[in-house]
């Protein structure tokens, strides 16, 4: 043998053996080390859509998925999974599927750029929160949505799009629930309502009639006629705003719609798309407004 | 150290060096404007808990009384900086933008508005806790921008003690000139309200920090100096932010305040002149704090000046008295045009922490930059004073790690002077970010 070549054999018998070594230990650590573990807990965590978006109110899937085993929560708390693989988990667990209501982000304001007015141009980052530290942003009604966006990015599951006039819209159906546009908005417009919360005040304007109309064309001015029109108790008005009491929810109708001016009240119809009453006034500007001017001095 | 602070002039490191245009109001003598025909005071101008209305709709308060008490000990109560009548107590726009609720009052016309409430009281008989008492009564908080209780600084925490106190006269924010006019008009005042805060937190010694662009408004304070009184004036070298309290005291004392820590952990309370000559002012009199200087001043203003104005007074009004050229909201800043925001409306009132109100008119060859990517040039790591990393820090946030930011990279020492932001060739808007973090991460944690 020359050189070169014992050297060659030589190197690899070594590493070839270092390998072997190492391997030997690992196979007896393996054993010696060994933790038992549940197996459901990987073959539930296989049945859950891993999104680890938190809307379970657990820090992740597995984290889920243990609570679920130890018996602490059902499988119907995960909102993102389809029925039937939630029914799976529960078959694989003996336990029952649970009950839970649906829930959707739902936001409380209607103001896109084509009927909202805006005061102030906002140049800074395009981001809600950002404006919302400067001066609150630009819009005329102060409540109100900003429409840059934050609750669109913040959404893991592609459920909020901004539709032409800057307002979020919500897919019902690929919504989970999650929570994340409710945590972002900084108006704290978002809310996870239950699906059969149909009677939906469109509007968070807590201003004075006539302040609130001059920002904006499909504000709650807070006039009353839903709170008549609707069975007592249903519908209130609270700082010149409409709130319904969803614990007599049973009684809610699209009588109660019928008569607003303005359309800030909406029933929620099956596809998921709020439908104003028939006195609503329409609106077939498609343009944005141009900014206010200031108003005139008090 | 000694050797080369007189070589370099006195200061702190990193920080940056910007155009002042104080010309445009520094000769300008403080002066009053007409009373504006309706004020609005809200409840929460303050740092800290709001306070609670006394008044009524329709009830008549002469200029000086209460209209709204203390909430607690973190609050301070609010005066009637006119008399007239209580319009209402109303949700109001602020200049933060969310409305608040506010004390809406009609000046009385024709009324010679002479201030006819107070409690005098004899400061030299008073006890500690009995003193920051009667400071909270004048409603009195910091003047230069931050709007935090002076009461509360000055009350030092049991198991510590404070030997120095130090006097913050820079106002390194360009255009304001507020402070310096004070201390060049008013030097007795500042150097009572010294007196006070020195007698009030135990100090053995002050230090008065002014900015070296201010040679006249230093000898005015040198000359009501006692011979054997321990307080120094200091000249510091004119940079931005030598004004913050932080700076401040690295910058004449060489001590460093700790993270998260606050002037007194290294004995040290900071105040700012213009709030000092309002307490000279206030407590040995018993009145309440109605009315503060600001600077009006911008290409866009015709008569640029500093103004003492009643707390309450709508920007529009103040614009209107001094003339302006300008009306879109967002070239109108409230503070100064570096930590300062521009306002959305120009209803919403001026507030105890206002020093500064802007018209920056659109230059015509002005163009908006919009922001590009990072280059890594690390113009931002050598302008932040407190040596914190906006370039990683502003990546961060971009990806929405905003937890990260606060743990792995100190986000909670930024005190959002905009050096990073200002020396920024691809026009980040980083200090933006970061109060978006800041925003974000109190509220998980709340």
């Amino acid at each position: 043998m020359t050189p070169a070549v014992s050297h060659i054999a030589l190197a690899s018998g070594f590493m070839a053996g270092l390998g072997a070594l190492l391997a030997g230990i690992l196979a007896l650590a393996n054993r010696l080390l060994h933790v038992p573990e549940d197996p459901r807990i990987e073959q539930i965590e296989d049945l859950l859509p891993r999104a680890n978006c938190g809307a379970c109110g657990y820090a992740g899937c597995r984290p889920f998925a243990e609570a679920l085993i130890a018996g602490e929560t059902e499988p119907a708390r995960c909102t993102v999974n389809s029925p039937e693989l939630n029914q799976e988990i529960a078959e694989l667990l003996g336990v029952s599927v649970g009950s839970r209501e649906r829930l959707v982000a739902r936001l409380a304001c209607a103001g896109g750029t084509h009927v909202a007015a805006t005061r102030a141009r906002y140049e800074g980052l395009k981001s809600c929160r950002a404006a919302a530290l400067v001066a609150g942003g630009g819009k005329g009604c102060v409540w109100g949505c900003l429409g840059l966006g934050d609750c669109e990015e913040a959404c893991e599951f592609d459920a909020i799009r901004l539709n032409r006039y800057g307002l979020p819209v919500v897919d019902t159906d690929r919504c989970t629930a999650c929570g994340d546009c409710v945590e972002i908005c900084p108006k704290g417009l978002f809310s996870l309502q239950p699906e059969s919360h149909r009677l939906w005040v469109n509007c968070s304007n807590k201003d004075p009639q006539d302040e609130a109309q001059a920002h904006c064309e499909v504000v709650c001015t807070g006039c009353g006629r839903c709170v008549m029109d609707a069975p007592e108790g249903l519908i209130r008005i609270e700082q010149n705003l409409a709130v319904i009491d969803y614990t007599k929810n049973d009684l809610a109708s699209p009588v109660a719609i019928e008569r607003c001016p303005t359309g800030a009240i909406v029933w929620i119809d099956d596809d998921g798309q709020p439908r104003k009453g028939s006195s609503a006034r329409k609106i077939t500007r498609k343009e944005p407004l141009p900014r206010m001017e200031p108003l005139p001095r008090v | 150290m000694e050797l080369l602070s007189l070589l370099r002039g006195r200061t702190f490191r990193r920080g940056v060096e910007a155009p002042e245009y104080k010309e445009l109001t520094a000769g300008q003598p403080i002066r009053r404007l007409p009373f504006a025909p309706r004020l609005v005071l809200p409840l929460d101008q303050h740092f800290g808990d709001p306070a609670r209305a006394l008044v009524r709709k329709g009830q008549e308060v002469v200029r000086g009384e209460p209209v709204a008490e203390a909430q607690g000990p973190r609050s301070v109560p609010i005066h009637a900086p006119v008399t007239g009548v209580v319009e209402d107590v109303e949700l109001m726009p602020t200049a933060r933008g969310p409305k608040s609720r506010a004390v809406i009052l009609r000046t009385a016309p024709g009324d010679s508005q002479a201030v006819r409430w107070s409690r005098p009281c004899d400061p030299e008989r008073l006890g500690t806790a009995e003193l920051i008492e009667a400071v909270q009564r004048t409603g009195l908080v910091g003047q230069g921008g931050a709007a935090f209780p002076t009461h509360l600084k000055l009350s030092i925490p049991d198991g510590h003690a404070v030997d120095t106190l130090v006097v913050n006269g820079c106002e390194c924010e360009p255009y304001l000139t507020t402070d310096h006019r004070i201390m060049l008009e008013q030097p007795a005042l500042v150097l009572a309200g010294v007196r006070l805060a020195m007698q009030t937190v135990g100090a053995e010694r002050t230090l008065i920090g002014v900015e070296d662009n201010k040679p006249d408004a230093i000898a005015a304070l040198r000359g009501q100096i006692g011979a054997d009184e321990p307080i120094t004036v200091r000249a510091v070298k004119s940079k931005y932010p030598q004004g913050s309290e932080k700076m401040l005291i690295k910058t004449l004392l060489g001590r460093e305040v700790p993270s998260g820590g606050l002037p007194f952990h290294v004995g040290v309370v900071v105040n700012n002149a213009g709030t000092l000559a309002q307490l000279g002012h206030l407590l040995p009199r018993g009145e309440g704090l109605i009315e503060r200087v600001v600077t009006v001043s911008g290409p866009g203003v015709d008569r640029p000046g500093n103004y003492r104005v009643p707390i309450g007074t709508p920007l529009r009004a103040i614009l209107e008295a001094v003339g302006y050229r300008e009306d879109d909201p967002s070239r109108i800043i409230l503070g100064g045009p570096m930590m300062g925001n521009t306002v959305a409306s120009l209803d919403v009132p001026i507030t105890k922490g206002v020093s500064g109100l802007l018209v920056m008119p659109q230059a015509a060859e002005e163009v908006v930059a919009s922001s590009q990517p990072c280059i890594r040039c690390g113009r931002c790591l050598e302008a932040c004073p407190v040596g914190l990393n906006p370039a990683e820090l502003g990546r961060l946030a971009a990806n929405r790690q905003y937890q990260a930011m606060e743990e792995r990279f100190n986000l909670n020492d930024c005190f959002e002077c905009g050096c990073c932001s200002y020396v920024c060739p691809s026009n980040i808007p980083l200090v933006q970010y970061f109060r978006i973090a800041k925003a974000l991460n109190r509220e998980r944690k709340s």
